[in-house]
Order: structure tokens, then sequence, then C-alpha cells
């Protein structure tokens, strides 16, 4: 039967505290002073919905490539430019793999996994999709409490499936709780006791009934409802519409992470999977967005012994609470800042040819392997680097994503130019041979030493804002404790 | 076997332009005033030079590219002129072809000549200049100053030196260079510094703070060059010779292979054997009189005086706390205030060093003056540790 095979999160390491949001805004709005708890996750500046997907999606590249990778999104950074196909070449995974992108509604992701089983169905073997979501919030505005940034990835198959998909239903209808135009940054809504009394209670029960109509089993039988929504008790009040336990409704993770937007049904679903599903149990995930989509699971034994590369409680723990909320105003470009005459010096236009010809480098960290003397080396040349070898056009493709690393030199530059001084970077030895001069990332003053273990991050190496631009590359960040 | 340049080459007569932040001038009218003191240091007439050599690293706040703005500024008798750039190193590089000149037998007379124009861009520290196409898509995301800070890091793992301990003793490098500075009219930093100060300046870049960090500054130097015969000629007196001029370029193997640690410069150890072998000097800490480093930052001054074999192995923090480079040291260096305190426009930085060396040499450095120095060795750094140019030229009495 097809369903879910394996999956891993990603979520940022900042985490801001709602109280310094509340703190920020409780002047202008007193109601503010109640909305202080928790925390939600934000960005760092270099990551956007690709970075994250890009290390959701890495951890669940073992067996072989897949057939094909779907990135769901509606805040990914390009409108024409494929960015499925920016993730399966960072993860070299270009050529024959089918990349699709889909987006344009908070049910892009479950809409996506459901047209990804049926792929698996009519024959492919493995399909990943990559749910992944950095929602652009107004200052002040429920978005900014209520949201998070992460993304998970999800791999669906015929066999050794956690969750097998028993039955799926849909329901389509223009119905806007929220839009966002083509060319604006921020949503547009409507009065929330609308949404609640005319959307989710009337849409969702009604194609929960139906899929679990199709399925053949009762409201009763469902152990664990997953239903995002950031209107308070919205769950419940489904739940209580479609005949559901109350005991059913899934932690939607608000306190620690936020809303997800698109991602946020999978990222609760694994997250019940880790917490409260056991075997033979039913999980009824479903997402509301111009419409519903349902999909009724089914847990296997195999829940019982699975791993994932990084589970959403470890990608919860690997948090950092930060109390500035100016920081995150910075990071996410809802603040002009002077950047400086230096900042002036990032806005040089991007080779598109010299950055395809070197693609596996830039968006890869493909280097060099050394077929006559073996020696690692990054970036690949035509010439050896080893003193000792110095043989020509002897190197193959050899990628240092995974490469464990230890810093060699460092230092907190403040002259030059980043979003987030001091810029931190140093030269990075590999384990196993090869060496790079490289940005850090998600480290603080303070916490870098010569010798210190590292671990590469696929992140924004620079921003061209004049022509809308992210510039990827690898960085390094301190070795992830298991 | 090449038998080098040894005292193939004297130097005629040198001049250098006041350091600092110029505004009041352009590179072109820097270039002339430069040129002026040196043609009337070698009393000749312009049209008697046969080639020319510029120097600028930075041209594209300045001059512009080709040979043309040195001959024109200078209105030079429609010789040869030819631009250099090799990072810091370009004064060297100028040096260079104008006294390979004269060795070859091509030129009697040549001139080299290094400006930059650093103070025309809106921000402090230099300019920053995209290289090429890749290079600015997965270069690290840092100045000047963070790579020569990496230094510290690396030489503290290697000689387990605790932070505070270098921290005071890179502090004590920028102090001698202030306190020599001070005695230099055409210095761009003319005040005396305490460790204190150095120690408690703003953070540039980990461990570097503020008084780390050289001026950067305007301005230009020159030297005409010939043979000794025709100096003797010419009825120079003390001649300065040209012991020794190298030049070693990394490839790469600093910055991907993992046998270098991060603690010195490869090449500046290369170029420094090389150079001694070339002035036929044995021990180097015994026989170099003075010298001038490429003191950028601090750090840089504290390793080089091993790579030049002038401390021993570990042993610069012991040296510089003792005050060997002191001016009243073993082996002063930094003498007219090094790229710290004189400055450091980038195109004449390597013809600066010169400059001094030869004065004292000649007698001629006034407050200064070093009681007979015999040897005087420059040291001219482009590029980043891991990456970089290392140019070395050893003078001395004829």
């Amino acid at each position: 039967m097809v369903g879910i095979t394996g999956y891993c999160c990603y979520i940022p390491k900042l985490r801001l505290t709602r109280s310094a949001i509340s703190a920020a805004h409780v002047w202008s709005d007193p109601s503010y002073a109640a909305k202080g708890g928790g925390q939600r996750s934000i960005c760092n500046w270099d990551e956007d919905a690709i970075t994250m997907a890009v290390e959701a999606t890495r951890g669940l590249l073992v067996n072989g490539t897949p057939d094909a990778l779907l990135f769901a999104s509606t805040t990914g950074p390009f409108a024409d430019r494929q960015q499925a196909g920016i993730i399966a070449t960072a993860l070299s995974l270009e050529g024959e793999i089918e990349t699709l992108d889909v987006t344009s509604s908070q049910r892009a992701a479950s809409s996506a996994l459901n047209q990804a089983c049926a792929s698996v169905d009519a024959g492919a073997e493995q399909v990943l999709l990559v749910a992944s979501e950095k929602r652009k919030a107004l200052a002040r505005s429920p978005g900014e409490l209520a949201w998070g940034d992460g993304a998970v990835c999800v791999s669906l198959g015929a066999d050794n499936c956690l969750l097998e998909l028993v039955q799926s239903a849909v329901h389509s209808v223009d119905f806007l709780d929220h839009y966002r135009g083509a060319a604006q940054s921020f949503d547009y809504d409507w009065e929330e006791r609308w949404v609640r009394d005319e959307g989710l209670a009337k849409i969702v029960p009604t194609t929960i009934s139906r899929v679990l109509e199709k399925a053949g089993i009762s409201a009763a039988q469902v152990a664990h409802f997953v239903l995002p929504s950031t209107i308070r008790r919205g769950a419940d009040l489904v739940a209580r519409l479609a005949g559901l336990s109350k005991d059913a409704v899934v932690d939607n993770l608000s306190g620690q992470l936020g809303e997800t937007g698109t991602a946020h049904p999978l990222i609760m679903a694994m997250h019940a999977l880790e917490t409260r599903v056991r075997p033979g149990e039913y999980l009824l995930v479903t997402s509301f967005g111009q419409g519903c989509q349902a999909l009724l699971f089914r847990a296997t034994e195999a829940v019982k012994n699975y791993a994932s590369p990084r589970s959403v409680k470890q990608a919860l723990c690997e948090g950092r609470p930060e109390d500035n909320y100016f920081k995150y105003l910075a990071f996410n470009d809802l603040i002009r800042i002077d950047q400086g005459k230096r900042g002036e010096a990032a806005q040089f236009q991007t080779s598109l040819s010299t950055s395809y010809r070197r693609r596996d480098m830039l968006l890869g960290l493909v280097g060099g392997r050394c077929t006559q003397c073996g020696t690692l080396q990054f970036p690949r040349s035509d010439v050896c680097v080893n003193p000792q070898c110095r043989a020509t056009h002897s190197q193959e493709p050899h990628s240092f994503r995974d490469e464990p690393a230890k810093v060699s030199s460092w230092s907190a530059d403040y002259l030059a130019f980043t979003p987030n001084p001091p810029s931190h970077y140093g030269m990075i030895d590999f384990q196993n041979g090869g060496r790079v001069m490289i940005d850090f990332t998600d480290i603080a003053v303070g916490e870098v030493e010569v010798g210190m273990a590292v671990e590469m991050r696929f992140r924004i190496k620079s921003m061209d804002h004049e022509r809308g631009l992210p510039r990827y590359f690898w960085k390094a960040v301190p070795l992830r404790e298991n | 076997m090449a038998t080098g340049i040894k005292d193939k080459v004297a130097i005629l007569g040198m001049g250098c332009s006041k350091f600092g932040e110029r505004w009041d001038v352009g590179a072109e009218e820097l270039i002339v005033e430069a040129f002026d003191e040196a043609l009337e240091d070698a009393a000749i007439d312009r049209s008697e030079i046969d080639s020319a050599w510029l120097s600028t690293a930075m041209e594209f706040v300045n001059v512009g590219r080709s040979g043309l703005p040195l001959s024109v500024s200078l209105r030079l008798p429609n010789i040869a002129v030819t631009r250099v750039e090799n990072f810091c190193a370009s004064g060297s590089e100028a040096f260079r072809g104008a006294v390979y000149a004269v060795a070859s037998g091509a030129a009697d007379i040549a001139l080299a000549l290094g400006v930059e124009k650093l103070k025309d861009t809106g921000y402090g520290g230099l300019p920053g200049n995209a290289a090429g196409t890749l290079s600015p898509l997965w270069s690290a995301t840092g100045s000047a100053p963070g790579s020569f800070a990496q230094l510290a890091s690396a030489y503290r793992a290697k000689h387990k030196v605790e932070r505070n301990d270098l921290k005071r003793a890179i502090a004590h490098v920028s102090v001698k260079s202030h306190a020599n500075g001070t005695k230099n009219a055409k210095a761009h930093l003319r005040r005396e510094i305490s460790e204190e100060d150095a120690i408690g300046a703003p953070m540039i870049a980990e461990p570097l703070g503020l008084f780390d960090c050289c001026g950067v500054s305007d301005g230009a130097a020159a030297a005409i060059v010939t043979t000794p015969e025709i100096a003797r000629r010419l009825g120079k007196e003390n001649i300065v010779t040209v012991k020794a001029l190298q030049l070693s370029l990394s490839n790469g193997s600093e910055a991907g292979h993992t046998s270098w640690d991060g603690s010195y410069f490869h090449t500046t150890r290369i170029a420094a054997a090389k150079a001694y072998a070339e002035a036929g000097i044995k021990k180097p800490r015994d026989e170099v009189s003075m010298f001038e480093c490429h003191d950028c930052f601090s750090i840089t001054e504290f390793v080089t005086t091993e790579d030049l074999q002038l401390s021993p192995e570990g042993g610069a923090l012991n040296d510089v706390m003792d005050g060997f480079y002191d001016a009243d040291g073993g082996i002063p260096c930094q003498i007219d205030g090094g790229l710290k305190c004189f400055g450091h426009p980038i195109g004449a930085s390597g013809i600066r060093m010169l400059y001094e060396m030869y004065l004292q040499l000649q007698g001629r450095a006034g407050e200064r003056q070093l009681p007979s120095p015999s040897i005087g060795l420059t040291h001219n750094l482009g590029g980043a540790p891991n990456q970089n140019v290392a140019a070395i030229c050893i003078v001395g009495a004829a």
C-alpha cells in the first residue's frame, strides 16, 4: 500500500520569543500584554523556503535518486525559476528526476502529497515531497505572532510505509480567508468570525465526512486529527462538528513553532507520529485553503522502530531563543536599515553563465577528488592541489556536503558587510582532506574556537536586492549534537 | 643557475609624498609630488629616463588602467611605461620591473613609481573589489582585517598562547610603530599610543582592534634606478645597491591543502630564503640592520618576524615584548612608522619601504637615523594569509 515511508524536518535555529513581540507593540495595542507566551521560529537572514527545503530533503537521500522531487510552498523566492530544480541540483540529483513546484494555496503540500501517492500508485518507486514556508507578516499583524518558519520532507513509496494512505477527499472552492496578490508582499485577510463560521465549520467537516465514508470507517475510529488553524479552538470546533473525539485533536505546536503555512499539516502529523500514534491507528490530516484536503492514514508497525534523520521533536529542541525583535525586523526586510557603503558593494550583477558552469560547486558544494593521489579539494580544478602530486585532469567530483570538518582559523569581522554582524568565517578542514575558507552561520559571538567541529548548511551567500536574486552557497554551522 | 642581481643596480634617487588623507590632491598630483623629489635627488633630467613602471592596486577608484596615468602626469618623453598590479605588493613589482630593466641592460635609467588615492570612495577601509564572476559567489564574506585576524587564532592554537598575551604583544607592535611615526613628518598618523589604548580600542575583526590596523592613506613613492657605474659617474655618493629581490606567490596549497596550519606565511618563508641566498646573508638575525615589514595589521608583523628568520619560530612574543624590534632594539622595524603610521597607499607601499631603507643607508633619515645600518630589508605582502604575493627586497651599501 502507498504511503509515507520516511520524513525529515527542518526548523530554523532562531526562535523569536513572543514576549519580545509583545513588548514591541503593547504601547499601541494593550491586548498584546496577554500575547507574550511561547516562541515562534524565524529564519536567519540567510534562510528562505529553498534553503530550509534543502536541509529537510538531504536527510532523506539514503535510498538512491528518487523518481520525483516536489516542492510545496507559497513563499518560494522565485516566481519563474523552478525551485525544486534548485533543491535537486544542490543535492546532486539533477538529471532524470522529475521536479515540480506546487504553490498558491495553504493546501499546496497536502494536495501535492495526494498527487505524489497517485504517482507511486502508477509505478513511481520513490517520490520526495518537501514543504517549506517562510511567511512574511506585517509588523503587528496577527501572522507575526501566529506564524513560524519551517520545512518538512516526506518520502512516499509503496513499501515499508510508516503511514499508509487509506483514502483521500477534497473539496475545492474559492473561499478567501486571505489572499496575496502576485505583486504583494503581505496577505490581506477577512474577518476571523466569518472564516470560522462560513469556512472552517462548513467546508472541513463536509470533506471529513466524505473521506470517512469512502474509507468505510466511523469518526470515532479516528485517533488523531490534524488541522492547522490559527483560529482559537478552530480545530476543536471542526472535530466536534465532524463527530471526532476531542482527544483526537493534535497539538498545533503554536507554543514552540508557530504555524508554518502549507508545511504545517505535515509537520503536525509527523510530530503526532513521534508523540502519540501507535500501529493500526487512523490519522486524519486535513488542510484548509480554497477548500479542504483530507488525507486518511493508517499507521503501520514500522512506526515503532523508525528513526527520522531529524524528527520534529529534535528540530524543535535545536532552537535558540531570540529576544531581539529588531533583529527579526531586520532579517525580514521589515525595516529599512542603512547598509553602509560596503552594503552597496554586495549589489553586483551575477553571471548566470558562470553560475551554471560551476553549479555543482556553488549549489552542491561539490569539489574534487584526485584519482591519482586521493586528495580531496575544493574547488575542483584541473591541477591537483597536493604539492606532492600535481596530477592534471585527474579529479572526479566529490561532494563535501556531508563531510565532517573542523575550524582551523577564524575571525569575527565587524568591517565586512553582512546583514548579521559580525561576519563569522574561517578556514575549515574536512576530516577526510580538503579545506575551504567559508562563512559561518547560526553562530553566536564567543562560540567559535579553533578545533570546533562544524557541518555544512545550504544558505543564501548574498542577496542581490536590485535584481531579486538570492545567491546560494554553503556555510558552516557548529556540529549538531545528537 | 641564475646568478641573481646583487649589486647590479643602484638607487639613484628616491621620493615620497606626504601620506595621509590627502583631500587636497588626486592621484596625478601625488605622482608629481613623489617624482619631483626623486628627480631632484637623482640630479638628472626627466628626459634621461629610459623606461618606467607604475604600480596601483585599486586603479578603479583612482587612476584607471594602463601606464598612461604616469606617462601623462609626468609628461614623460614617450617612453615605455608599464602599469603593474600584484595586490598590496604592487610597489615592489614596479621596483622589480625597473631594476630588472637596468640589470638586463635594456635601460640605463628606469623609474618605478607607486601611487594610490584611496580616500575618494566615501567610506573607511579599503574599497571592495569584485574579483571576477565566480569568486564573489563563494568567497567568504570578509574584509582584510578579518582574513589577517585568522593568523592570531591559528598562531595561538599552534603555540599555545593565551588570547590576552597575544593581544598585548600585538598591541606593543602598534605602540612601537606609533612612537616611530611621531618622528616622521610625512607620516599619516603621528600620535603616540599606549598598550592600553590599543587593547581597549573598538574591535574590527577579532582579535584585531582599531589600533591593530594600518592607516588607509593616499600617497605616492618613487625610485629612480641605474647601474652603480652610471651612479658613480653622475656623482652619487654613499651608493645604495639592490642585494636581492625575490617574489613568491601562493599556488593554492595554503587555501586548498591541509598541509598549511594558518599561523604563518608560506610564501614569505620561501621569498626570504631565496633573498638571503641571493644577498649572501647566512644569519639574518645578525646581519639585517633594520627592516620594513608589511604591517598591514599588527598580527602580520608579529608572525612575519618569524617567517623572515629574525625571530625563532614561536619566539616572536618574547622578542616583541623585549623590545627587540623597537627603534632602540636589536633590529629596528618600521623605523618610519610602517604601514601602521606612515600609511598604506597600496601601490606606493613597497617603494615607500625602500625609501626609508635608502634614507637610513644614506644617513639622511634625520631624527629617525639609526647608527650605521648596513643592510635593510623590505617585506611587501599582497593578498591574504591563505593566498598571497610576498615580495622581499634587500638593499645595502655598495
